[in-house]
C-alpha cells in the first residue's frame, strides 16, 4: 500500500516531509521512514514556542527496532505540537501526513526550502 | 623445578615443545628485546613457594593483623553503615543461578534472573517515592554523576549545582565523570548547623543550572531544608537530584513526596557487607516523564504469546547497541549481584522491618548524641540528624590522640570529618546502626567520661 504524498509538500534525504499551508507548515515524517522504522512506540516532542535553525533536531522517534532524530528542513518556530502523539504514537505508522503530523511551525523562509526535494523527486531517491 | 607448580597447566615439557617450535633455546629468550637494566629494577623477589597448608596459615596470620567489627565496637558510617543482615540473604544470593555481574547478555532465557531486577527495581520504586528504576548502577557515586549527565540532557543545560554536604568522595567522582563533557559543577556552601545554606543557594543558582543534587540525610548525618531547596531548584527549571541513604526512609519521607526528579543512592545499606567499603552497587530512579533518559538496563514485566507473566528487558531504544553514540550512557554492566542480594534483603525484612531498624538506628544514635553533649569538652554540632551525627572533640585532644585511645578499647569511633571540611575541626562522625546495643553506647560514653576526666574536664 503507498499514500501518497499531498500536495505543497517537500521532503529531506532523511525522511521529513514540510506541508506548506500559507504561513504555517506542517513536518513529520515520510511514509518510507515510518514503514523502515517499524512500529513506532514513542516520539519525544519539542516544546511549544522553541525556535529551531534549519538542521537542528526538533524531536526522536523510537520504535521498536531504533531510535532516531527528527531534523529540521527549514529553520523556524514551534507554534503546535500532536500531543495525541504522546498516548498514540502509532499514528504515525498508520497515517504519517494528516493525524500522524508531529509539529507545525511558522516563521520559516521559502528560500530554505532549496536543499528539499519535490515529492516526484523524493520518490525517485528512495527507489534508489 | 617448573612441575612443583601444579596449577600451571603448562608442564616442563609442553614448554621445552613451544620453545623447539619456535627455535628458541630457552624462556629467558622470549623477552631477548627488553633492555637488561629493566629486566633487572622490575627482578621480582619473591619468597619461595608455599605449599596450601603453610599459605593457609600464613593468610590467617595476615588476616588476624585487621581489626572487624565482629571484634571491635564499630562507629563507622559516612555512606558504608554495619546493618545486620539475615543469613537467608547470603543462602538466596550465592545460589550458582545467580552468579553473575552483568543482566543478561540473552536475558529472555534468564527469566529468574529478570523476574529478581524486576522485584528489585519495584523495591527500589517504593523506597525513592519514584515511578521507574533502572536494574543498578556501579555504586552511589557514579550513579549521582550519571544523575547529573540526565538531568543536563533533559533540561539541555550545561551546569550543575552540588551540595558542600553531599559525600566529598563523590563530589570527587562528579567532578572526574563530568570533565570530559564540559559540564561545569558548583558546590553550594553548608551554613553552621551543617545543612545547605539556602540562602547562598538561591545566590549561586542561574538559567545555565540543570540540577541542584543533595544527600539526605547529608554527609554529615543532618536532614537537609528539603521543601526550600526543591522550591528553589523547580522555581529555575532545574531538576532536583537527592542522593539517598535507603534505609532513612523507614522514619523520614521519601524524596518522591518532596518532589525530587531523580532519586540515586548507593546500595550497600541494603544487604551488602561492609567488605572494606565496596563493592556495593548504586541505585537510580525517576518519575515517569523521564525515564526516556534514564540510563542503564531496565526490566520489565509482559505477558508472552500464551498470556503467561514474562519478564524482559525493556526501554532498550535508550541504550547503546540501538542509540550507538546517542545513547543515555554507555554504563551496560551493573551489579547485578549485589542488586540481587539487596532483593533478597528487602524481602527478608519487609516495610515492616524497614521501618523498625530505622526507628531503633534513629533513637540509638539520639540517645547516644544527648549523653555525649553532657560530656564536660565533648559537643554535638546539631540534633538535626538520622543515624549518624557529627562529634566535636574537645579543644585539648587532637583526632589522632583519641583515636589511639579510643583503639585501645576496641572501640572504632567513626570517621574524621576534618581531614574533608577545614570548616569542620576536631569533628568524628559517629554512626549508629541496630547493631551497636546499649551496652556498647554505654562503653563508649564511659571511654569518652575517662577522657574528658583525664583532661581535667569534668
Amino acid at each position: 500500500m503507498t499514500i501518497e504524498i499531498p500536495n505543497n509538500t517537500y521532503c529531506t534525504k532523511s525522511h521529513e516531509y514540510i506541508t506548506i499551508e500559507g504561513d504555517t507548515a506542517i513536518l513529520g515524517i515520510t511514509h518510507y521512514a515510518a514503514e523502515q522504522l517499524g512500529e513506532i512506540v514513542y516520539v519525544e516532542l519539542p516544546e511549544v514556542g522553541t525556535e529551531f535553525l534549519k538542521g537542528d533536531i526538533f524531536g526522536t522517534i523510537e520504535s521498536v527496532k531504533a531510535a532516531s532524530e527528527l531534523y529540521m528542513p527549514v529553520a523556524g518556530k514551534v507554534i503546535e505540537i500532536n500531543e495525541t502523539l504522546t498516548s498514540e504514537p502509532e499514528l504515525i505508522n498508520d497515517d504519517c501526513y494528516t493525524a500522524g503530523w508531529i509539529v507545525k511551525i511558522t516563521g520559516f523562509s521559502q528560500d530554505d526550502l532549496i536543499d528539499t526535494l519535490s515529492s516526484a523527486d523524493y520518490l525517485n531517491h528512495i527507489e534508489e | 623445578m617448573l612441575s612443583n607448580y601444579n596449577y600451571l597447566p603448562h608442564t616442563q615439557e609442553d614448554r621445552a615443545q613451544m620453545l623447539k617450535e619456535i627455535g628458541l633455546p630457552n624462556q629467558e629468550d622470549l623477552f631477548s628485546n627488553i633492555p637488561k637494566d629493566l629486566k633487572e629494577c622490575f627482578s621480582l623477589f619473591l619468597p619461595k613457594a608455599y605449599c596450601e597448608l603453610e599459605l593457609q596459615s600464613r593468610m590467617l596470620e595476615l588476616a588476624k593483623k585487621n581489626i572487624w567489627n565482629g571484634d571491635y565496637i564499630s562507629f563507622l558510617g559516612a555512606g558504608c553503615y554495619d546493618h545486620y543482615i539475615p543469613s537467608i540473604v547470603e543462602n538466596i544470593a550465592s545460589k550458582v543461578e545467580f552468579l553473575t555481574a552483568y543482566t543478561p547478555y540473552q536475558p529472555e532465557i534468564s527469566q529468574g534472573t529478570l523476574q529478581a531486577i524486576y522485584e528489585f527495581q519495584s523495591m527500589i520504586c517504593s523506597l525513592t517515592g519514584m515511578d521507574v528504576a533502572n536494574a543498578s548502577m556501579y555504586d552511589g557515586a557514579t550513579a549521582t554523576a550519571e544523575a547529573v549527565l540526565m538531568a543536563c540532557r533533559i533540561t539541555k543545560r550545561t551546569k550543575a549545582i552540588i551540595a558542600r554536604t553531599l559525600n566529598p568522595e563523590t563530589q570527587d567522582v562528579i567532578k572526574t565523570y563530568l570533565n570530559g563533557p564540559e559540564i561545569d559543577i558548583d558546590v553550594s556552601p553548608m551554613n553552621d548547623e551543617g545543612i545547605t545554606d539556602t540562602n547562598k543557594l538561591k545566590e549561586l543558582i542561574t538559567k545555565e543550572v540543570a540540577c541542584v543534587v543533595i544527600q539526605m540525610p547529608n554527609f554529615l548525618g543532618n536532614i537537609e531544608d528539603v521543601k526550600k531547596i526543591e522550591a528553589i531548584a523547580h522555581e529555575n527549571g532545574s531538576l532536583f537530584v537527592v542522593s539517598m541513604n535507603p534505609i532513612s526512609v523507614g522514619i523520614l519521607k521519601t524524596p518522591g513526596q518532596y518532589g525530587a526528579d531523580i532519586v540515586i543512592g548507593d546500595g550497600q545499606p541494603l544487604g551488602c557487607n561492609m567488605m572494606y567499603g565496596g563493592p556495593a552497587f548504586g541505585f537510580m530512579a525517576c518519575t515517569n516523564k523521564f525515564m526516556r533518559q534514564l540510563p542503564g538496563r531496565i526490566a520489565g514485566a509482559t505477558l508472552d504469546k500464551n498470556g503467561n507473566t514474562a519478564y524482559t528487558l525493556t526501554l532498550q531504544t535508550r541504550e547503546q547497541h540501538i542509540r550507538r553514540e546517542k545513547a543515555t550512557s554507555n554504563i551496560c554492566s551493573n551489579q547485578a549481584l549485589c542488586a540481587l542480594t539487596s532483593c533478597v534483603y528487602m524481602s527478608a525484612i519487609g516495610p515492616k522491618g524497614l521501618k523498625e531498624l530505622a526507628n531503633i538506628s534513629f533513637q540509638r544514635a539520639h540517645h547516644l548524641a544527648t549523653k555525649i553533649n553532657n560530656i564536660p569538652g565533648f559537643s554535638i554540632l546539631t540534633e538535626n540528624f538520622f543515624n549518624e551525627f557529627i562529634m566535636i572533640l574537645p579543644k585539648e585532644l587532637s583526632e589522632e590522640t583519641f583515636n589511639n585511645k579510643m583503639l585501645e578499647l576496641k572501640i572504632i569511633p567513626g570517621i574524621n570529618v576534618s581531614s574533608y571540611f577545614e570548616e569542620l575541626p576536631r569533628s568524628i562522625l559517629v554512626s549508629i546502626t541496630e547493631k551497636n546495643k546499649l551496652v556498647d553506647l554505654y562503653l563508649f560514653i564511659s571511654a569518652l567520661k575517662d577522657i574528658s576526666k583525664s583532661l581535667g574536664l569534668g
